[in-house]
């Protein structure tokens, strides 16, 4: 058995209709993130305080809201968890060192209305805001110094049309994943960042995969125009391609329905990824390699099709 | 590496051996902690992290690390007492310090404990007698109190050491009107052995919290003299292949505490070059020394922080004022004196920490990511070795036995590396499985590629590796990129998210490139030139 075994599909002629499918999935992506003010961030990026409360009996998050509403803490956001009777309870405060105020008040609401023996706090996570600040940085700093280095390697690696299309196909990935977070109500944690640097790992390497075979096919098949080249690598990998983010997909699906909720949003988030990058890797990265090329005369050009022909493979 | 077959296998074998040892190793050798070491976030517990306290901006950024410093010093020292296993206290940045507490979800006594500040004491160490001669009177108390049966079999023996005729002799005249009855058991007297200097004992390493529990009992506190205090030194001593704690007996009344402090360094002696620590005492401070210390000459000085005494205590060698220096023990290196200076400094801390960032878990929610964890990895695992098999077939087989040895190593070098799991983690192992089977994928299509080009399979396979080469190490290379950013840019789980993708980055490389193609050339000798090749 072998699948798209002698696939011969003319993807780069798809590439009109895939740039209005990724405009339109970038405008989806950057519209939801205007309409919800911009992205969700969790404690760890505004500071505040965290609780995951489970309850041992049927208990709606509506119903702690009201309990929570009627006491006057009116800056905690409830939601539902994961299994049932778990909730997230997300207040702004830092709720730390002496003044406990707050935080004795939520759980003299919660006994009163619950009953103590009912609930449990399995998870309590309070960041300052100083640090909230910091690591909001911090992740920003993380992102783009990935990129900047994965651009220096690709650069010693491939020629520098091929490292800037690897690059806008990862940034177009990256918003679209955004977009869907912001979609789903996702909110930025810590783990989502990492998830976001992952994706950009996976979908840089998928991207590498056709464009290796894009730089071996220039060499091998130099009578065919530069169209016919990436078409051909790209029909070359489909076996791979289709394989590897079967079974990764595969494994994140395990890992979505099984996993547990700590994990889930994280999960969901490279799921998205593995996907977009995917598609990106064949209708986003080697479409813009062909537009590079031939803006930068590349394609016509017999000298900088030798240039490639001398990269080192 | 190898060339030859049997080379190549003597290397994976190796390997194996290698990880399986890491794994199992510790618990072949009696320990019972899990092999793996499991983050917070797995086995429930607390993490904090502690800023120096500088409101006004007022502290230059060597002021903050030296705080930062000195509050390490301090909470480390509390923390060992607070009876966490493996506590993670360590200074980040400039001026943080990050305390890992597992299994402790009582974050006000783990804070309460924190946030205190230390407390330095000078004590004279005395020579221990007024202890000795009530020993009979506590001995008893213990039995009374626990009952005899309650006591280890170590103590129940009657027979005395010679040990402890030592304290007999040199105190007969005291003792012997409290002379217990001949067969009385002596449990405490027992475990408390002659360390040869006056007011200092020895206390076998095991018997430690033997002892601890006497000392705490009612009974027993309320007929300890109240001129003495009894402390635990902070080091331990080796005689003869075993641990000693050393407990003090020193004066109640301290010669001076460390409110009277205003600085100590570590430097060297110019004349000498032996170690030793200059201190500086308040004016206030230098006359009450003075007035403490002309009585004292001779006599021995126990350094107390918390409670503790720091380590050897010194002699007092002459009347000391505002400005004395410590002398450290002959052989001492210049970094004991530092600690001992940092002790010093320690009890006067200069600025408050203060709590910067909390995190909790229980142990419930951990064991639920840890059951979970195992669930979506045993699911995810076999997905891909079905898919494995059923699309690649024998090459398949060879492959789901390369990701037996991939699975081998990122475990055996979690544990190896000492290296901690958390939840992330667990996810980044599952993630690592899925990418893992890439780089099988692409040697195995462009197998099939060669095949289909005409080629024998033993020259397929060859140049099927050869030309997947380049791929699998650009992928993995730019991967790499992103684990160590991730590592940089995280904290705790995040970190453990990046060093379980790195270990398994390098491990499926190893396992796809060197050890499935050793599985595959073997599986080539073995079958019939002229079949075809099951990919």
């Amino acid at each position: 058995m072998r699948l798209f075994a002698s696939a011969q599909y003319k993807f780069l002629e798809l590439r009109k209709t895939a740039y209005k499918v990724s405009v339109a999935l970038v405008s989806v992506g950057l519209l939801s993130v205007l309409v919800h003010g911009g992205l969700d961030y969790g404690v760890d990026f505004t500071g505040g305080t965290l609780f995951q409360v489970r309850f041992d009996e049927d208990v709606q998050a509506s119903d702690i809201r009201g309990a929570l509403g009627a006491a006057g803490i009116t800056t905690a956001q409830v939601q539902d968890f994961g299994a049932r009777g778990e909730f997230l309870i997300r207040m702004a405060e830092f709720i730390e060192g002496d003044d406990r105020t707050l935080e004795a008040r939520l759980d003299q609401e919660l006994d009163s209305t619950f009953g103590a023996e009912s609930y449990t706090v399995v998870r309590r996570e309070a960041v300052g805001p100083k640090v909230g600040g910091e690591l909001r940085r911090r992740a920003v700093g993380a992102v783009l110094i990935s990129f900047m280095l994965t651009l220096i390697y690709l650069g010693f690696r491939f020629e520098w049309r091929f490292g800037l299309a690897a690059i806008i196909a990862t940034i177009h990935d990256v918003i679209i994943v955004f977009g869907v977070i912001s979609l789903l109500n996702i909110e930025i944690s810590l783990p989502t960042v990492a998830a976001i640097l992952t994706i950009i790992g996976y979908s840089l390497n998928d991207t590498i995969v056709i464009f290796d075979r894009i730089r071996e096919n220039l060499k091998k098949y130099r009578r065919l125009k530069y169209i016919e080249i990436l078409d051909r690598s790209i029909n070359e990998t489909l076996p791979r391609t289709v394989m590897t983010s079967g079974t990764t997909l595969a494994v994140l699906i395990a890992l979505a329905v099984f996993g547990g909720a700590v994990i889930r949003e994280f999960t969901i988030v490279l799921i998205v990824g593995v996907i977009v990058g995917t598609y990106s890797s064949i209708f986003v990265a080697s479409p813009v390699l062909l537009e590079v090329e031939r803006r930068s005369g590349g394609v016509r050009s017999k000298s900088d099709r030798r240039k490639v022909a001398t990269t080192p493979s | 590496m190898f060339s030859g077959m049997s080379g190549r296998l003597i290397t994976i074998a190796a390997i194996c051996l290698v990880c399986l040892w890491a794994l199992l190793g510790p618990s072949l050798q009696g320990e019972e902690a899990s092999p793996l070491k499991l983050g917070l976030d797995l086995q429930g517990g607390t993490h904090l992290v502690l800023q120096v306290e500088d409101p006004e901006g007022a502290m230059s950024a060597e002021a903050r690390g030296d705080a930062a410093d000195r509050a390490r010093e301090i909470i480390g020292n509390r923390i060992d007492q607070f009876g966490v296993r493996e506590p993670t206290v360590q200074r980040v940045g400039i001026d943080r310090i990050i305390v890992e507490l597992a299994g402790i979800q009582d974050v006000g006594r783990a804070k309460a404990i924190i946030e205190q500040t230390a407390f330095l004491e000078f004590k004279i160490v005395t020579d221990g007698g007024t202890l000795l001669e009530r020993l009979p009177v506590l001995d008893s108390l213990i039995v009374v109190a626990l009952g005899p049966e309650e006591l280890p079999e170590e103590v129940r023996t009657e027979g005395a050491p010679s040990l402890e005729e030592l304290f007999q002799q040199r105190d007969s005249a005291e003792a012997e009107t409290t002379e217990p009855p001949q067969g009385e058991l002596r449990p405490l007297t027992l475990l408390l052995l002659d360390s040869g200097e006056p007011g200092v004992f020895l206390i076998e390493g095991p018997q430690v919290e033997l002892v601890e529990r006497y000392l705490e009992l009612p009974s027993v506190k309320a007929r300890i003299p109240n001129d003495i205090s009894i402390l635990w030194g902070t080091e331990t001593r080796a005689v003869a292949g075993k641990v000693y704690h050393p407990l003090y007996v020193t004066d109640a009344e301290p010669l001076i505490t460390g409110e009277y402090l205003v600085d100590a360094q570590a430097i060297r002696d110019p004349q000498f070059g032996s170690p030793i620590v200059p201190f500086q005492l308040t004016r206030q401070g230098g006359r009450i020394f003075e007035r403490g210390t002309s009585r004292h000459v001779g006599d021995r000085m126990a350094i107390i922080l918390d409670g503790r005494v720091q380590g050897n205590p010194p002699v007092i060698r002459d009347v000391l004022r505002d400005r004395a220096q410590i002398e450290l023990a002959t052989g001492a290196n210049l970094e004991e004196a530092q600690d001992l200076a940092l002790v010093l400094r320690a009890g006067a801390l200069p600025a408050p920490m203060e709590i910067i960032e909390e995190r909790t878990v229980g142990p419930s929610l951990g064991q639920d990511s840890i059951d979970q964890g195992k669930m979506a990895g045993i699911i995810g695992i076999v997905l891909v070795v079905v898919v494995m098999i059923a699309y690649y077939r024998t090459a398949g087989v060879l492959a789901v036995l390369g990701l037996l040895v991939y699975v081998l190593i990122i475990l055996g070098g979690l544990a190896g590396l000492q290296a901690t799991l958390t939840v992330p983690g667990i996810a980044g192992l599952i993630l690592s499985i899925g990418m893992a089977v890439d780089a099988n994928v692409l040697i195995f299509e462009r197998i099939r590629e060669e095949l289909a080009g005409g080629k024998t399979p033993r020259t397929a396979v060859d140049s099927g590796f050869q030309q997947a080469l380049s791929a699998i190490i650009d992928s993995n290379l730019t991967t790499l990129i992103t684990a160590i950013i991730l590592y940089q840019f995280g904290t705790g789980p995040v970190k453990g998210f990046a060093v379980t993708l790195s270990i398994g980055i390098v491990a499926s490389f190893f396992s796809a490139v060197f050890v499935v193609r050793t599985f595959m050339l073997i599986w080539l000798e073995r079958r019939s030139p002229t079949a075809e090749m099951s990919i």
